[in-house]
């Protein structure tokens, strides 16, 4: 029997005790010596030019060191590619304190640097800037025949895939028609922890740089090219990341402001950005979407077209996927997809939590909501007759796809079959009962990452990549795989992530880090397995002599004979044995592309909710979640299970509550902080139930991993909006479900 | 078309910035003298001048509950306080509610039921966890995800802290 098969299990959090304890140190919490701070200062227009900047006043005040604008800040690199980090957009990137002109507001215009963080914060409330105002144009209604198609996108955007059949033909054609439009406003990630940087001045212009983000190596790419510096003299630290969602997948301008003025004044300096300046820096865009479609007499889909068209900046074309899904969820041999982007006076949107396809599944699966009442069918009945064994989009079979199990368990779980379809007909007590359905698509990707081993003289394993962990479960699955793989204890194992001095790993983001990390662990670790063989068949008297690594097992801390598992070696001996102090290797994961090549490689979910709605008063609480997710291997199913809970809480969140409010007039959300910008608390979250279906896959990567970040997210939204539908008769296509479109 | 308009404070700067002073907290047990001007907050107290960073900044504003600490065994907000204010009080952290060797059983059953994901507004959870104990209002689920609810949790673990906090509440005290 093995005590040491640790993939699979259930295993709380090897860094759990830090974190309850507060002993876990984030960004703003490294307090170096001689530290001095820094408030930003953000542009109260949308639109037009710093004519002056008041700053020797503030200059004046004891304590204030310094006041950086685009007046005095130092020449730095010149052209874009500088400024560009691994997601930048096509365009130019926003470059702080670099020029009088103003492109949004909140636009970090000044930085003040003072000796403490409540003079600094006092000092920057005193500093006078004067502007000329020009029109902005924030309002993506007023571009709805201004649209463009984007050029090239970012990493990862892949443009909507040419029409197939005919569409437009097949639509005429179509027995049963639906068509809408479907819109939500800008969302904001919001994690708890606000960005902040804490440089640390080392001395001759090297820095020891605790940053919060999803990717210390791209933080650091972005200050050595920014300001000239070695990757010697820019060390990146992020052990732990209050929540990023996709927020930290950028650099944010505070590590520009923190270095800067690190550099400048010689000194540690600390920036943290404030609550309302969370909502400066990317967001999920404001959408209009437009889904038209058809069906033949027997149930299945003759048409499906599907546009989109969102905001972008007037300086980065920011791309996400959100109609391509569309073309592979669903069997449908006549398809048009189509997106576009429209410039506004905003800053660049930027990824957040599954986007792209957040927004598209909230669009297409209230659309199949409505197709299935057009039809006359049960939406999950619906889904099943128009259920794709193939990826349409890419003409490729899937590596693996258990959506079918989805739906079946999860509408078991559910209770789907009790459901009367006619709305408005179930009631408990005075309540309207609604029950909805969703689901989604989202690609299990990987990156290329490196792993570095160590096994020391005492048995202890020490794994290094220079990933990060915002709350994904990093820290333990590594663990548990290392430990695992070399059949050793978790409490021998340490996983050491989050530092540009570690070998390089992916940002954390698009739910490849579990792949990327743990391929790149699992086969660093089996390359120290074979050293550790060789070492172990030189003892005296191995019984492992002529075993080749095949012939053998790493179990319970003992290299065994597979054929014979009493024939063993004890793994803490080989190495006193031979002598060696410790062994390591060291290497690099490559993805392999044969399989990306051959298949589609991609994570399904089924979404069944439960409302209930006070016909009176409109309110409605979401009673009941039942999300199950085919992605795959589950490594940890505790953190798995809450990575998925998490999600249901977002869709419920993205369904109920979330929109950041632009008042046109001023070009400024409305709404930046988190009394009025509405995440859901306890009070709001009732009954999730997650389901796992056993989805082995051998051809996504060798763990057979698929991720799970964004997949749990997807559909959930739209569940909660066709649940509503169910329970009131009221079709809401505009997100958040509030009660003025209840009444 | 353009006009002009200038960022300006909202009234005259102050004549005198605000002296520091001594300050005397009793934290976790323990007086600590620590020179600061009354316009510190409580949370920035702790976390840029005694180095106890276990209390979390989320909005500085009252609005997320992550600097949840205990003064004198009810939970507040430290950054809606001046420090100055709470000379003399009895104030509780996270740090000060159990150690990585010996944990609060809050702290336990947090980690057993997975009750936080990015862990950035667990000890906001956890202290104000500890204070709703105390309180013994909440006698019921819906009443734990009522009294909870002025702790924001982005990550939406509000699942798994009802179970570890309904663990502590049902097991009878040794």
């Amino acid at each position: 029997m093995s005590t040491t098969n640790y993939i699979g299990k259930p295993t709380s959090r090897v860094e759990g005790p830090a974190k309850v304890t507060g002993a876990a140190k984030y960004a703003a919490e490294y307090n170096v010596p001689d530290l001095a701070y820094g408030y930003v200062v953000s542009s109260p227009i949308a639109k037009g030019k710093i004519t002056k900047i008041h700053a020797d006043e503030v200059r004046a005040i004891p304590g204030v060191l310094q006041v950086f604008s685009h007046e005095n800040v130092p020449s730095l690199a010149w052209f874009d590619r500088s400024y560009k980090d691994d997601v930048a957009p096509g365009g130019s990137p926003f470059r702080p304190l670099q020029g009088a002109e103003v492109k949004y507001s909140q636009q970090p215009v000044a930085v003040v640097i003072a000796e403490t963080f409540e003079l600094a914060r006092y000092a920057a409330s005193l500093l006078r800037i004067d502007y000329d105002v020009a029109p902005h144009d924030t309002d993506l209604e007023t571009k709805r025949d201004d649209g463009f198609e984007p050029g090239r996108g970012k990493t990862g955007w892949v443009p909507p895939p040419k029409p197939r059949g005919n569409p437009n033909e097949a639509l005429k054609n179509a027995v049963h028609k639906v068509e809408g439009e479907y819109i939500h406003l800008t969302q904001h990630h919001n994690p708890m922890e606000m960005f902040a940087s804490t440089v640390e001045w080392l001395g001759d212009k090297k820095l020891k740089i605790y940053d919060k983000t999803q990717g210390a190596f791209n933080s650091q790419q972005y200050v050595t090219k920014v300001f000239g510096l070695s990757k010697d003299d820019a060390q990146v630290i992020s052990k732990y990341t209050g929540g990023g969602f996709g927020s930290g997948l950028r650099p944010q301008y505070q590590l520009f402001m923190a270095v800067l003025a690190s550099l400048e004044l010689k000194r540690s300096v600390r920036v943290s950005l404030t609550r309302q300046q969370m909502f400066s820096f990317g967001h999920r865009p404001h959408t209009l979407q437009y889904v038209e479609l058809g069906t033949n007499a027997d149930g299945t889909l003759a048409a499906l077209h599907h546009h989109a068209l969102h905001e972008t900046s007037q300086f980065e074309d920011y791309t996400e996927n959100v109609v391509n899904w569309s073309g592979m969820l669903y069997q449908c041999d006549n398809v048009k997809l189509t997106y576009q982007l429209a410039k506004l006076d905003v800053y660049t949107p930027q990824d957040m939590r599954a986007p792209g396809a957040a927004t598209g599944s909230f669009a297409l699966e209230i659309a199949m909501d409505e197709m299935a009442y057009a039809a006359g069918l049960d939406p999950l009945e619906f889904r099943l007759r128009n259920y794709a064994e193939r990826d349409q989009n890419a003409d490729k079979p899937f590596s693996s796809k258990k959506l079918r199990e989805c739906y079946h368990e999860g509408a078991a779980k559910f209770g789907w079959d009790k459901r009367n379809p006619e709305p408005r007909s179930m009631r408990d007590g005075n309540m309207l009962v609604g029950w909805g359905m969703g689901g989604g698509v989202w690609d299990a990707s990987i990156q290329k990452c490196a792993a570095k081993v160590t096994l020391t003289a005492d048995g202890h394993l020490n794994v290094l990549s220079g990933a990060n962990d915002i709350g994904t479960g990093t820290y333990t699955i590594i663990t548990q795989i290392a430990a695992e793989t070399l059949g050793l204890p978790l409490e021998a194992v340490t996983f050491t992530l989050g530092d540009t001095t570690l070998p390089e790993a992916p940002l954390q983001g698009g739910s490849w880090t579990a792949a990327s990390v743990g391929n790149a662990v699992k086969e660093t670790c089996d390359k120290l397995g074979e050293k550790l063989l060789k070492l172990a068949q030189k003892m005296a008297g191995s019984p492992l002599k002529d075993a080749s690594y095949e012939d053998v097992q790493f179990v319970n801390g003992q290299i065994r004979l597979n054929a014979d598992p009493t024939q063993a070696v004890v793994i803490r001996d080989v190495l006193p044995a031979s002598g060696e102090k410790e062994l390591t290797v060291e290497n690099t994961m490559m993805p392999n592309p044969a399989s990306q090549l051959t298949h589609s490689l991609h994570a399904h979910n089924a979404v069944f909710a439960e409302v209930k709605v006070d016909p009176e008063l409109g309110t409605v609480h979401v009673t009941r979640v039942v999300n199950a997710v085919a992605a795959g291997r589950i490594l940890n199913p505790k953190t798995a299970r809450s990575q998925v809970l998490g999600s249901v809480v977002w869709g419920i969140s993205m369904a109920m509550m979330e929109e950041t409010v632009m008042d046109h007039g001023f070009g400024r959300y409305m709404n930046h902080n988190l009394s009025e910008y509405h995440v859901p608390v306890c009070a709001d979250i009732h009954d999730i139930e997650v389901i796992f279906v056993e989805e082995e896959d051998d051809k996504v990567n060798p763990l057979g991993i698929k991720g799970l970040g964004e997949v749990g997210l997807l559909g959930v939204a739209a569940a909660i909006a066709n649940a509503v539908y169910h329970a009131t008769g009221k079709r809401i296509r505009n997100l958040p479900v509030s009660i003025d479109k209840l009444l | 078309m353009s006009t002009s308009t200038t960022q300006a404070p909202l009234g005259p700067p102050a004549i005198a910035l605000a002296p520091v002073g001594t300050v005397t907290l009793k934290i976790n047990g323990v007086e600590r003298q620590l020179q600061i001007a009354p316009w510190t907050t409580l949370l920035d107290a702790l976390r840029e001048y005694l180095d106890l960073t276990g209390t979390k900044k989320g909005c500085d504003h009252g609005q997320c509950g992550a600097c949840t600490v205990l003064v004198d065994g009810k939970r507040i907000n430290s950054c809606l306080t001046l420090a100055v204010m709470k000379e003399g009080a009895d104030i509780t952290t996270i740090e000060g509610l159990g150690t990585e060797e010996k944990l609060h059983p809050l702290q336990q059953a947090f980690i057993d039921h997975d009750a936080f994901q990015c862990g950035y507004c667990t000890p906001g959870q956890i202290c104000s966890a500890a204070a709703l104990l105390t309180e013994g209002k909440a006698k019921t689920t819906a009443e734990i995800r009522e009294l909870m609810s002025g702790n924001i949790c982005r990550c939406g673990a509000y699942t798994n802290i009802v179970a570890a906090i309904e663990e502590v509440l049902n097991t009878p005290k040794a």
